[in-house]
């Protein structure tokens, strides 16, 4: 670990591992005598935590790093979906997303440019395991040091850390990493056999965002993944049993925690409050350290996971991850879990409950909420596509025939109708709205979460009037929506007429009908009825039931023989993507787990505030990627490992023709508007 | 329509409207589940807004469709309450019978019915969670009978306590006063399935007549002869009697 840990050495207050003795280390840290583990540990041993204070001042590294704003969070955003506005779909331009559109002059040409100054190549051989960017950061720990110091409890979780795993030894190193790609890089380099061509062009890369990708290699890991999203279960009782606990929390590879400023726990996806409060009251600790110090503590590295915390009004929310998100990315994620209390509350409520008593417990007043939260959570753990680009998918069908959809949606609206909507299997097929009002990603994430991940609509069967914020929209009042599942495997809609309700429904049709009128129940259901009675007779209800079970198109019917085994594609304009289907290379939880941290990965390079990077090539052992970005679209891919650049390049192409062709079937460009 | 389709005679049918009200996570969706799918869910997640279901009964001289608004207890939907039982012609109130406060909050309903709701409404009163009560037949001899008020509570309590039972409040407590408000009473499992039926034919025999609406769907093809059959029916107003028959004791 030569040479990686002079930067570590550097960057974290000069110690490493070996040195041992800092003041703050466990003297008798468990993970002692383990070289393996110390060398990756260095961190956590002499100080725990790197704490990165959002100070303006900020080197251009950090706030690079930290990039909140190259990557305007999720909700609430001036911005709107614009497929829901009409004929605004060939505006590239006039993407409402500001991120990388500062760049007019890099056209969104049919081919890859190949040149030599446009592809930056960052190689992960094998090793790829290079983690957090923010984490590797040069705040002067003497600050923070003071306070975790004295914080007992901490040391439990760094010392559970180096017994974590060797996935999670192999990449620690580089996790104090200076934040240069060119020690970065030469770590990991060091690790592999051969030299590629890359190096030379590494020094070009101005804005590393080295970065984790999650890695599988042992089964330890690859076990705990799949134990991620159980319940934490005790042995017999007392001691040994919260113990045991502890434990299991501490394996999870991420945690969400929200809670009051005042302290209050929330929420928090695994364990009860009691278990971890000891945590919770540490966090609380940190983050009012440097609220005191009129500065905003926005992530810290801690123990191979990385701390993002966001404060929003009353509340802080924490995000804890082992799985290489940036903090961009779990910015995100927070932001999204703010907008599911605001669903529930709406603003106006929050603020009122806490201006009254600071020491409020939300807890009550979100009684029935925590299953959407944490389906929220699990979805972003499993690793979410329309999260991670901020965008919707739409279900394919004939342009002529969304057509047909969108005109019996106007022809059957109701008087009351605010938003109208079709949703097959989590994708959209057909919205009408008015013409003043667009609908917000932010608003369907809440809206799709409820109904396709959390399963407490859906199992209730029969149909659902449900009170909701939309935040998106007016986060100061409720709208109120209609919900009606119709199975797509039967043959055809059933009414409730029928003496069975469906309970198992695998691929469901919703129809969701949005008014701001809380007695429009009957009216909006009598408009389901007219809706879908005449989107069985002219057979729309027959399209969109095929569509649903044929399912996406796999990566090779989109191209022919290509080497690409899946690929994202984010139309900007439309703020829409597409996909293949995950068949049949990713067909695991975990396989597609590594997928999605590839694709963060790379969306993280070239979102990176300074990169530049319109194209990038990452060489795995495992995989060759790619990412590219243009004013109109961003492309990511995946092919198997012997990929030649040239292949993957090809059949990128060949998806960005593809799009093209299929625009009006991929995307709903205007949709229905009244 | 297919269903009746095959039987011979259609019977008239008519529907009836009814809501489920209760603290959350009594079982008001559990009971729900079991009426119309005969299923039960160990860990049903908390219900959001309310949900609206339909279910057929089929009682011996008419079918009856139930329009069931299943609500949401938790309180921040309370508001919303009014536009649920407004119309209603018959309610659920549910309670859990291992939960002290829950049949406080069941009171604060049928009061709340009393007061607001259409005048002929029939309530009834279900103590849910039979399951988790080690007899589910007579409450133990050693229950301290005090007369349908709430002191009485605290001293059935000890007595449960002390037979191992989860039960908090005792049949009695909730016979006496579903009596003295005039409800239908009964002791439920929405997870053994005991009693469910028979809380919603109890509704629907106590319903009068004259307060059913003819539905169109299955009802149609019979329409004609809806009214005149139905008013040979069995006797109607038997509610006092039809809440002992209908009691789990
Ligand atoms: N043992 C037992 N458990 C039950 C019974 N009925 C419901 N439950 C459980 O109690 C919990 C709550 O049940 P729900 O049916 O969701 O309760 P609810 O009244 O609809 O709750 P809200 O929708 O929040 O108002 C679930 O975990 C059920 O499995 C029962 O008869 N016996
Ligand atoms: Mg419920």
């Amino acid at each position: 670990m030569g040479h990686d840990s002079e930067e570590s050495a550097a960057t974290s207050n000069g110690g490493t591992a070996a040195d041992g003795g800092h003041d703050i280390s466990p003297p008798q840290g468990e993970n002692r005598g383990d070289p393996a583990i110390e060398d990756t540990a260095a961190a956590t041993k002499e100080l725990g935590v790197h704490v990165e204070p959002s100070a303006p001042s900020q080197s251009s590294s950090t706030s690079r790093r930290l990039g909140d704003e190259h990557r305007p969070p999720l909700p609430p955003r001036p911005g709107t979906l614009d497929i829901l506005k009409e004929g605004n779909h060939n505006t590239g331009g006039t993407s409402q997303r500001s991120k990388q559109s500062a760049r007019p002059n890099l056209q969104s040409t049919a081919t890859i440019a190949l040149s030599r100054t446009d592809i930056h190549t960052q190689s992960y051989p094998d090793g790829s395991r290079e983690t957090y960017a923010a984490s590797a950061e040069t705040t002067p720990p003497s600050k923070p040091a003071g306070v975790f110091g004295s914080i007992k409890r901490f040391k439990g979780l760094s010392g559970s850390e180096g017994g974590d795993s060797a996935s999670v030894r192999s990449y620690a190193p580089t996790l104090e990493a200076g934040g240069d790609a060119e020690s970065l890089l030469g770590e990991v380099l060091g690790a592999s056999q051969e030299v590629p061509a890359w190096k030379l062009l590494s020094t070009q890369y101005e804005a590393p965002d080295p970065f984790d990708t999650f890695m599988f290699e042992d089964n330890e890991a690859t076990v705990d993944f799949y134990r991620e999203f159980d319940e934490l279960r005790g042995g017999e009782s007392g001691e040994q049993n919260e113990e045991q606990q502890l434990t299991q929390w501490q394996s999870k590879r991420k945690h969400f925690l929200i809670l009051s400023s005042a302290g209050k726990p929330i929420y928090n996806r695994h364990g009860d409050d009691n278990l971890i409060s000891g945590y919770i009251g540490m966090i609380q600790t940190i983050i009012s350290f440097y609220e005191g110090a009129n500065d905003h503590l926005k992530g810290f590295t801690a123990a191979g996971a990385r701390f993002v915390i966001m404060s929003q009004g009353p509340l802080y929310l924490v995000a804890i991850s082992k799985l290489g998100e940036n903090d961009a990315q779990l910015r995100v994620q927070l932001e999204a879990l703010y907008m599911q209390i605001l669903s529930t509350l709406t603003l106006p409520t929050l603020t009122h409950l806490f201006a009254n008593r600071a020491s409020t417990d939300l807890r009550r007043p979100l009684q029935g909420t925590e299953p959407l939260l944490s389906a929220l959570a699990d979805t972003f753990t499993r690793g979410s596509p329309p999260t991670l680009l901020s965008a919707l998918e739409c279900l394919k069908v004939r342009k002529s025939q969304r057509q047909v959809i969108n005109d019996t949606l106007l022809r059957t609206r109701c008087d009351t109708l605010l938003y109208g909507l079709i949703v097959a299997s989590g994708r959209l097929v057909s919205v009408v709205r008015p013409r003043k009002h667009s609908l917000h990603p932010s608003d369907l994430q809440l809206i799709f979460n409820m109904l396709f991940e959390a399963r407490g609509v859906k199992a209730g069967g029969g149909e659902n009037w449900i009170p909701l914020c939309l935040p998106g929209f007016n986060k100061n009042g409720y709208l109120y929506m209609y919900v009606s599942f119709v199975s797509a495997s039967e043959g055809h809609g059933e009414e409730p007429d029928d003496d069975r309700n469906e309970t198992e429904h695998q691929d469901e049709i919703a129809v969701l009908l949005i008014s701001a009128n809380k007695e429009s129940f009957y009216d909006l259901r009598t408009m389901k009825d007219t809706l879908v009675k005449e989107l069985e007779k002219n057979d729309s209800m027959a399209i969109i039931k095929s569509a649903v079970r044929r399912g996406r198109p796999a990566a090779t019917d989109i191209v022919p023989g290509t080497v690409l085994r899946h690929f994202l594609y984010k139309s900007r304009a439309n703020v829409q993507f597409t996909m293949p289907s995950y068949e049949p290379h990713f067909t695991t939880l975990l396989d597609r787990r590594r997928l999605l941290s590839l694709y963060h990965t790379l969306h993280a390079n070239v979102h990176a505030k300074n990169a530049h990077l319109k194209v990038q090539h990452c060489i795995r052992r495992e995989s060759v990627s790619l990412a590219w970005v243009t004013p109109l679209f961003e492309l990511y891919c995946v092919a198997g490992p012997h990929s030649t650049r040239n292949a993957l390049a090809q059949s990128a192409n060949k998806v960005v023709q593809w799009v093209r062709r299929e625009e009006e079937r991929v995307f709903i460009i205007g949709g229905a508007v009244f | 329509m297919a269903d009746s389709a095959g039987t011979a005679p259609p019977k008239p049918s008519s529907s009836v409207k009814l809501v489920l009200l209760g603290e959350a996570a009594v079982g008001k969706s559990s009971l729900v589940l079991r009426f119309v799918n005969n299923d039960f869910q160990e860990n049903k997640e908390p219900t959001i807004g309310a949900a609206f279901l339909t279910q057929k009964s089929h009682l011996p001289h008419r079918t009856i469709k139930f329009e069931i608004w299943d609500t949401a207890g938790q309180e921040r939907f309370a508001s919303l309450a009014p536009m649920y039982y407004r119309n209603a012609q018959s309610a659920l109130v549910v309670y859990d019978l291992t939960k002290p406060t829950s049949l406080v909050k069941a009171k604060h309903w049928v009061a709340e019915l009393q007061r607001q709701a259409s005048p002929g409404i029939v309530i009834a009163l279900v103590g849910n969670k039979l399951d988790l009560t080690s007899s589910s037949d007579e409450t133990p001899e050693t229950t301290i009978a005090a007369s349908g008020g709430e002191e009485g509570t605290e001293g059935a309590d000890a007595a449960e306590e002390e037979n191992g039972d989860a039960r908090k409040i005792s049949t009695k407590e909730g016979r006496e006063y579903a009596e003295e408000e005039g409800l239908l009473f009964f002791e439920t499992s929405a997870k053994t399935g005991k009693n469910v039926q028979e809380v919603f034919t109890a509704i629907a025999n106590a319903i009068p007549e004259t307060q059913m609406k003819t539905t169109k769907g299955a009802g149609a093809a019979g329409g004609g002869t809806q009214s005149a059959l139905g008013a040979e029916r069995v006797n109607l107003n038997k509610r006092p009697e039809g809440a002992k028959e209908g009691c789990a004791c």
